[in-house]
């Protein structure tokens, strides 16, 4: 029960995976939550049995052309700049915008849900530092990680096959359910690259194969990646949050915008929130404990604005995204790359440093590189297709053949990005959101290190994909490059966001410790991806659900999880 | 050309106008019937006229369309929030003076942008010869842009936003459109056919 005068034990920013987990964690051990989402609730209804409402359907305008899961670009903007050098801002309007909507960017996301492995959270001590950049070594080990991993994977309902992919760590056992159906393309791609000494294998995913969790099976619908699950097949978040709903003790308040984190009289602890619902109605809410989980753009952006926690100055700095390069094959016949799950297979080929890869990085002045998983995926939906083709008949050729979406397979490195102190979200000095609150800004360059790590990859998988059959072969990046830097206005469309809120011992050079607590404010803590010291080349999510399952555990006096090792 | 549907706003010159625009943008070509049968100007009416409807022609309801079985739901479009109300009427209808509008500076809407975009066409446009038409439009880079891209959404997008008549535009590209609840077997994945 929450203590006498205050609205509950845990006020939740954010009902992404990150405060999705923490409120099923904090709920599981007897606390109430009310948790403050700024969008809307497209994802289950808040009444028993908080069964799907039924508005997420194969609806590429809805997804795509009209924001539907929100942020609004005219509501919400961002703005972009490279460096201070363009001014205020080089761009404004949609800035890796991740879904703001009951269920975060769990909602859209395709749900490939990796582990990392140890090396990734000891790459300072165990690679090296590389100059231009504060690559750290993370306060927790995958030892240590193991049984919260295996945790995440049983809560969201993992897809996977143990003992597929030869670099993976240790794990204390099988994943809770086998893979569903390899796509057709996939299947040539993932030949293809055995053929040439790769070692690909089927992406863990969020996704039911089987019945699971109360939830039907995954019927390979092929409106995946960037929609929304209309038959409840996902679980991240939406297993957590009826989790957490089920208690009784979890309350979700959508369109619910916190204004600022409000500090008690001592200045080292927080009284609770203050939020405008969406009549512009100011409320607060008064708890323990608060938890932000806004996401690695709105967490720094939110404390920035409530002007707390920040006595390191390192809140928003360390912004980290996935340095992606495409590389994209065209094939002389259909691959139908609409049915299935978007992505089904991984390789970790490309983040694994050896003599080949160190000699390539001497070369260009850095000791060593990593990149990232490759994702084996299909091509897009036809309105994206129709709009990237030029108009005329060359429009129309290309519908018809489609060498674009159909006839399209593609790769992309989640590229590892290094933490440089220089990348980072701050408040914007003139561009405005709806409630009259300054935007988030990214200030944002490229380290050496992706940019050659991409160079020395990217033809390695135009090699793969030409194997497999394709005819032509195309690699662009995301940010798009201008010789050795981001190109003027380029944006990264990453939605994968890190470390703006870095977790360490130190608080003069980390934001939050080893337990996801403020430094500065005692009973406030972060469970999302801004905690992470480095971004590693595999995706968060998986990840923040661990951390948090961990740090909420700790915060609630659970015991700690352990686990043996099993099987390798 | 196809019969102008009950228009909601624009002008039945206007309606034609884009339907000659559109078959430049998305000419029609062996299987493909090209723009204007693919709804691209039913389409833009229906996004400038989304304010006629309760609700708005926005958002599409769901889960199911019922093309691949379930109960069909796309047509019953779901009511805005406020804000979103604000975002598409200022996208839509454009700032208009209105300070709420203007959070961060005045909007230009979609039905001026249209609507003035048509008439530097000239009164004439639907009577020239092609080669003057296509001077025309070489000149009119904002309405042909902004077209460009509502007239993909309207040939390739659903049926309810009152483009791709019957799944036209799906059926000529190969793509089967929204699948649920069918969705595809195992073997309709891993497969080659």
């Amino acid at each position: 029960m929450p203590d006498r005068g205050r609205d509950c034990d845990a006020v939740i920013i954010g009902t992404g995976p990150a405060g999705a987990t923490a409120a099923d964690v904090l709920t599981g051990a007897g606390w109430s939550v009310i948790m403050l989402e700024k969008g809307r609730n497209h994802l289950l209804a808040l009444d028993e049995p908080f069964g799907p409402l039924g508005h997420v359907s194969n609806d590429e305008i809805k997804f795509f052309s009209r924001h539907f899961l929100g942020p609004d670009p005219f509501l919400e903007p961002r703005t972009f700049r490279r460096d201070a050098a363009e001014g205020d801002r080089a761009f404004t309007g949609e800035v890796n915008n991740l879904p703001s909507t009951v269920g975060g960017g769990g909602f859209h996301a395709d749900g490939k849900l990796p582990r990392f492995r140890a090396v990734d959270f000891k790459a300072r001590s165990e690679l090296g530092p590389i100059d231009g950049s504060d690559l750290v070594d993370w306060p927790v080990d995958y030892d240590e990680m193991e049984p919260y991993y295996a945790h995440a994977e049983n809560l969201v309902g993992v897809a996977g096959l143990a003992g597929a992919n030869p670099f993976a760590e240790w794990r204390s056992g099988e994943y809770p359910m086998p893979p569903g159906a390899d796509m057709f393309g996939a299947v040539l791609t993932t030949e293809a690259a055995q053929r040439l000494g790769y070692n690909p294998y089927p992406a863990p995913t969020g996704v039911n194969s089987v019945p699971y969790d109360g939830r039907p099976a995954c019927n390979n619908c092929g409106f995946c990646g960037f929609f929304g699950c209309p038959i409840d097949a996902k679980g991240d978040p939406v297993a957590p949050l009826r989790n957490a709903l089920r208690t009784g003790r979890c309350e979700i308040r959508p369109e619910s915008f916190v204004e600022r984190v409000i500090l008690d009289n001592t200045g080292r602890a927080a009284r609770g929130v203050r939020y405008v619902d969406i009549d512009g109605n100011a409320h607060e809410v008064t708890a323990r404990v608060v938890i932000v989980a806004g996401g690695a753009w709105e967490t720094p952006r939110l404390l920035l604005r409530s002007e707390i926690a920040n006595s390191s100055g390192l809140v928003g700095r360390y912004l980290m995204y996935h340095f992606q390069t495409y590389v994209v094959g065209s094939f002389p016949f259909r691959l139908h790359g609409h049915r299935g799950r978007s992505v089904t297979h991984l390789h970790d080929d490309h983040m694994i440093v050896d003599d080949d890869s160190r000699a390539f990085a001497k070369e260009h002045g850095l000791p060593y590189f990593r990149a990232g998983i490759v994702e084996h995926g299909g091509g897009g939906h036809p309105i994206i297709e129709g709009t990237y083709s030029e108009p005329g008949l060359s429009h129309t050729r290309a519908m018809l053949e489609s060498p674009m979406r159909d006839r399209l397979w593609a790769f992309t490195i989640q590229g590892e990005d290094l933490p440089q102190v220089t990348n980072r979200v701050d408040l914007d000095p003139g561009v405005r959101d709806v409630h009259g609150f300054p935007v988030g800004r990214a200030t944002y360059d490229v380290h050496a290190h992706e940019v050659v790590a991409s160079r020395y990859y990217a033809p390695k998988l135009a090699e793969i994909m030409r194997e497999a059959g394709a005819d032509t072969t195309l690699s662009i990046t995301s940010p798009r490059l201008d010789g050795d830097r981001a190109a003027r206005t380029g944006t990264s469309i990453s939605r994968h966001i890190m470390g703006t809120c870095r977790m360490g011992d130190d608080p003069r050079t980390s934001v939050v410790d080893r337990w996801q607590r403020f430094h500065d404010v005692e009973n406030m803590l972060c469970t999302d991806s801004s905690v992470f010291p480095t971004s590693t080349g595999y995706g968060p999510t998986l990840t923040i659900v661990a951390l948090a399952i961990r740090a909420c555990r700790e915060l609630a006096g659970l015991p700690p999880l352990r686990s043996s090792r099993q099987s390798s | 050309m196809t019969p102008a549907p009950e228009l909601r706003f624009l002008t039945a010159h206007e309606h034609r106008v884009l339907e000659v625009i559109a078959d430049r943008l998305i000419p029609p070509f062996g299987a493909h019937p090209g723009g204007a049968a693919l709804g691209a100007a039913d389409y833009v009416d229906r996004l400038l006229g989304a304010f006629t409807f309760d609700p708005p022609l926005i958002f599409a309801g769901g889960p199911f369309s019922g093309r691949a079985g379930g109960e069909a739901s796309f047509a019953k479009f779901l009511p805005l929030s406020r804000h979103e109300e604000l975002a598409w009427r200022t996208r839509i209808e454009g700032s208009a003076g209105i300070a709420a509008r203007e959070i961060n500076g005045p909007t230009r809407g979609w039905q001026t942008i249209y609507r003035e975009g048509i008439e530097k066409l000239g009164a004439d446009f639907l009577d020239i010869d092609d080669a003057e038409q296509d001077r025309r439009l070489r000149d009119a880079q904002e309405l042909r842009e902004l077209f460009y891209t509502h007239a993909c959404e309207g040939a390739y997008g659903a049926p309810e936003y009152g483009g791709n008549p019957d799944g036209a535009g799906w059926l000529a590209i190969q793509f089967p459109g929204d699948s649920q609840p069918r969705g595809y077997t195992d073997e309709e994945v891993r497969g080659r056919a």
